[in-house]
């Protein structure tokens, strides 16, 4: 019997499918947000969820992004494991005393006794033509604080696995989707699984250059890596799942077997993920390197509403393959 | 018939005058939106567009009670603001487009337009994003002793938002010369503003002993009677106040907004469209009054009709700005 082909979901079933799962095996876990129930938010990510799990556990919020954070803070530390639903990215701004005062730092500061088991979901990414307040990716201020997680799920399989652990997890957890990739399919098997938080995914094994990606570009390395190898450079895709814990081995044994690394993410390249993580391979790796580490986030601007310069903000397949030619000497 | 008879309303020609001019400019706004609507369906409009078709009494009525020099500052659903204060429909296409015709120069779109000569200090992604703009830019108005008042238009989903409470205690606290204008259009994206708001909404601002009112934001004439009372008091110098316009969006949150019955009924949405019409009521008393008759208004919609489809015309045709442009006016 040939085996029958593996199920494929999208990226937000995949995400859905992981919160649905949490919430039948552990009647602690609930929804907080803004357009979370019948609407199942403007993406429609979680249509279906308060059909079976009630108003009580998905739960609409004013448009309050301070307070049910704060919310749910509260809730995580006295019995409850809220998963916090901030629609765009760009609204964390809102939330962020209660984040980064309070619950980054309830664990710490009373000395291992109050924990904060929550996750807060939210989005990341531009080309959508929504403007400098619904398009940016700033995952890396969260990376910044001690106490904090930060997920960057780049696939199907990925989301569902690595936001299962999230909400398992016992501490606060940035948990980051690209909402270009809602619809975007993937393989995830019926069986139950997790994926730990601090583990990178080889998406691509390769020898002469190193991309290491995170969420949104994870694609774009990967259909740079098909346009390189038609120019005949052999390139490896690491994807580190999660910017906070860091895989640094995995990273690090990459860079030296090839030599050469792109580090690209979404977010901006000043004082970014790409800026942390093309430290830690040119320390770990400094032996092995044939170039210094290349960085290719968001340019260093507001996210543009016009079209043409929306596109030329952020790295794309071409740029990219550029990019690691000239890394190889062959531009 | 008894406004008929008072001369200080639709006796003096000054008041016809404003009143002609608040139906064209309510007419103006309907006819943008439905060629935003248009460039929207045929794909030719990039990003989100969140129309304001039925509130534009509250605008519109408002704006008339401002001077050029005075301040606005608006929303997501922003053009009938933009409009009403004085902003040209073909700049606005253009920004709409993404071009560099537009008043942003296509940096900001749908959502974030902006124009210094109108006292438009921008539109905002933010859920009330300007709370804090519009009461600063009072303070300065207060400081530098111009005269100039403040609006802050927001909708009745930026009641969640805490800033709010803070920037009515400080406008409160200095006497600031700001108008809160809520305009309560029922809904917040998908959700009942009922199921998101406790209490009584006036009561948040008298708390602050800012003084609150609330006005049928369908009646073109009742918003503009109240807010140019405010507007006048605030300028003298007596400080803050909070209006609360009842009103109501005819289309979805936004374009793509389609199947709404799962959060409201069409029923509901005909009931408005038929009976509460802003536009169609004042257009039906300006008859009444023989301010107009109805071959005149008529001719008024055609005209703006195809201003409006120059504008849009204007902004078809018009260049994107070029890509060296992308690194401009990050700093000052
Ligand atoms: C701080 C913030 N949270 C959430 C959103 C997403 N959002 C955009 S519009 C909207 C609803 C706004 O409702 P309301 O203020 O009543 O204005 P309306 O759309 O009804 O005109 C929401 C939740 C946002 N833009 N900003």
């Amino acid at each position: 019997m040939p085996d029958a082909a593996p199920r494929e979901l999208t990226f937000a079933q995949a995400i859905r499918e992981a919160l649905a799962e949490e919430m039948r095996r552990d009647s602690r876990v609930c929804i907080m947000g803004e357009d979370v129930a019948e609407a199942g938010t403007p993406f429609k990510v979680l249509s279906g969820l308060v059909e079976e799990f009630g108003k009580e556990r998905v739960l609409d919020t004013p448009i309050s992004e301070a307070g049910f954070t704060g919310l749910a803070v509260g809730a995580a530390m006295t019995g409850l494991r809220p998963v916090v639903d901030i629609m765009f990215g760009d609204f964390i701004t809102l939330t962020m005393d209660q984040m980064v005062n309070q619950a980054a730092k309830v664990h710490y500061m009373s000395g291992g006794t109050w924990k904060v088991p929550m996750v807060m979901r939210t989005t990341l990414g531009a080309t959508r033509r929504s403007a400098a307040q619904h398009s940016q990716s700033l995952h890396a201020w969260f990376c910044h604080v001690p106490g904090l997680k930060v997920v960057l799920p780049s696939t199907p399989y990925d989301a569902k696995g690595l936001l299962k652990a999230a909400i398992r997890d016992e501490n606060p957890v940035v948990f980051f989707e690209d909402k270009m990739m809602y619809k975007q399919k993937g393989p995830v098997p019926a069986e139950e699984y997790t994926i730990p938080l601090g583990l990178a995914d080889v998406k691509r094994a390769g020898s002469d250059i190193t991309l290491v990606a995170t969420s949104s570009m994870v694609q774009v390395a990967l259909g740079a890596a098909d346009l390189l190898d038609q120019a005949g450079i052999s390139a490896e895709v690491v994807d580190p799942r999660t910017a906070w814990p860091l895989d640094e081995h995995t990273l690090i044994e990459s860079a030296k077997k090839t030599s050469r690394v792109i580090v690209m993410d979404e977010g901006y390249e000043r004082y970014g993920v790409t800026a942390e993580i093309a430290s830690v391979i040119a320390a770990g790796a400094f032996y092995d390197l044939d170039a210094p580490v290349k960085r290719m986030g968001a340019m260093h601007v507001p996210i543009p509403f016009s079209p043409p310069l929306e596109d030329v903000t952020v790295p794309t397949e071409q740029t990219v393959f550029e990019a690691a030619r000239a890394l190889c000497g062959r531009s | 018939m008894t406004t008929a008879a008072n001369p200080t309303h639709t006796g003096s020609a000054a008041a016809a005058e404003s009143w002609i001019r608040m139906y064209r400019q309510m007419v103006a706004i309907r006819l943008f939106e439905e060629q935003v609507n248009e460039l929207y369906t045929r794909a030719l409009m990039p990003g989100l567009a969140h129309l304001y078709v039925g509130e534009e009494a509250v605008a519109v009525g408002v704006c008339e009670a401002l001077q050029p020099t005075d301040y606005i500052t608006s929303t997501h659903r922003g053009h009938g603001h933009c409009l009403a204060k004085g902003a040209s429909p073909d700049r606005m296409f253009a920004e709409l487009l993404g071009k560099e015709a537009g008043y942003c120069r296509g940096k900001g779109g749908s959502m974030h337009i902006a124009d210094p000569a109108t006292g438009n200090l921008g539109a905002n992604a933010i859920v009330c994003g300007s709370a804090g703009i519009a009461t600063g830019a009072a303070f300065s108005a207060q400081r530098l002793g111009n005269q100039r008042v403040a609006v802050c238009f927001f909708g009745e989903g930026a009641l969640g938002q805490g800033v709010l409470y803070e920037v009515m205690n400080l406008a409160a606290l200095y006497k600031l010369p700001v108008i809160y204008v809520c305009e309560n259009n029922l809904y917040t994206e998908y959700t009942h503003y009922t199921e998101t708001t406790a209490g009584d909404i006036l009561q948040r601002a008298t708390a602050f002993g800012v003084r609150a009112e609330s006005v049928d934001g369908q009646d073109v004439r009742a918003v503009h009677a109240v807010a140019a009372r405010l507007i006048e008091s605030a300028r003298r110098g007596e400080g803050p106040a909070f209006l609360l316009c009842n009103t109501y969006r005819y289309t979805g949150h936004h374009v793509g907004d389609i199947s709404r019955e799962y959060y409201r009924t069409k029923q509901e949405e005909l009931l408005w469209k038929t009976e509460r019409d802003p536009i169609k009521n004042f257009g039906a008393w300006l008859i009444e009054q023989n301010l107009a008759d109805a071959a005149v208004l008529e001719r008024m919609h055609a005209e703006i009709k195809l201003e409006m489809e120059k504008a849009v015309e204007f902004a078809l045709a018009s260049p994107y700005p070029g890509v060296e442009q992308v690194g401009e006016d990050v700093y000052a």
